[in-house]
């Protein structure tokens, strides 16, 4: 990975603090100053999802090369997306706490972030389950597939068709076109984008990592 | 009729500052940003995120020098 683009994420995230808490936001009931939350709660499923696309996109190579470089991918991204989600998921509960009154309500959204949390921590079950390194890879890489699919559905699908407490869904307005105020789409944009760039690395090291490893224990 | 109008319209107007100050009415954190305290903040969390960088940095640097300690003793063999 360039260092010119791991220096660019790293100098996009630390803007996004700066101006996530120096910048001008719309003045809400309810949400107060939480509303600066966009940029730390929300990157973090922007990233999660870029990152779990990329380990489709292992899966899928893999099925197609049996190459185990292509699931060395996969699984460290589904493993680095974990990592994010499960930020985002506890982030979600901190500033659902002073919001809505409690860490977690039955909302849609919620449960199905939690359900694609344990979606992916199946996979990594699915993995421990098989010995032989090229069926683990064929057989998780299939399940990827599905994985990502279930992700998209429980996440991004179900909660519009159903009312909802959280922001974008059930007929509250979200972060969308409409409703994303100017000053904030300034440091909400650059902060997805830094994190994403973030999540990159880590996933960059962890698989050089992996390849180190196996060229010194075989 | 002119009596009413004008009384309406200014029944009416009386509703302004009413609806004005709905935006100032939702309590913020100007307090924090009046006294400078929230660059604190800021720091803080500025110097947090520098710090995992600075640590993501390093373990890739380590990763590169294993990377190149491989490279220089397969090619020594």
């Amino acid at each position: 990975m360039k260092n010119w683009l791991k220096f660019l994420g790293v100098l996009l995230v630390l803007y996004s603090i700066a101006g996530g808490l120096l910048l001008q936001v719309p003045r809400l009931p309810i949400l107060h100053e939480t509303i600066r939350n966009l940029y730390f709660h929300v990157t973090m499923w922007f990233a999660m999802m870029a990152v779990f696309i990329a380990s489709m996109y292992g899966s899928i190579r893999f099925l197609g090369s049996s190459d185990m470089k292509h699931d060395i991918l996969a699984v460290e991204s589904a493993r680095v997306g974990m990592i994010f989600g499960i930020l985002g998921l506890l982030t979600g509960m901190v500033w659902a706490n002073y919001t809505w009154g409690a860490p977690w309500v039955n909302d849609a959204k919620l449960n199905g972030a939690a359900g694609t949390m344990l979606v992916y921590a199946a996979y990594f079950l699915l993995r421990n389950s098989v010995d032989d390194e090229q069926k683990k890879a064929r057989i998780s890489a299939v399940y990827n597939i599905f994985a990502l699919v279930m992700m998209f559905v429980f996440i991004m699908v179900l909660p519009r068709m159903v009312d909802s407490l959280h922001p974008g869904n059930g007929g509250n307005p979200g972060f969308g076109t409409y409703d994303l105020d100017k000053v904030m789409r300034l440091v909400f944009y650059p902060a997805v984008v830094g994190w994403i760039i973030i999540a990159g690395w880590i996933i960059n090291i962890r698989i050089r990592m992996q390849k180190v490893k196996e060229l010194v224990f075989g | 009729m002119k009596n009413k109008k004008t009384l309406i319209s200014f029944l009416l107007m009386l509703l302004c500052p009413a609806l004005l100050t709905q935006a100032q009415d939702v309590e913020m954190a100007d307090a924090m940003r009046d006294n400078g305290k929230i660059y604190v903040v800021v720091a803080v969390m500025l110097i947090i995120f520098a710090g995992l960088a600075l640590y993501l940095f390093l373990i890739d640097r380590k990763v590169s020098r294993l990377e190149k300690e491989i490279k220089n003793r397969t090619k020594g063999l």
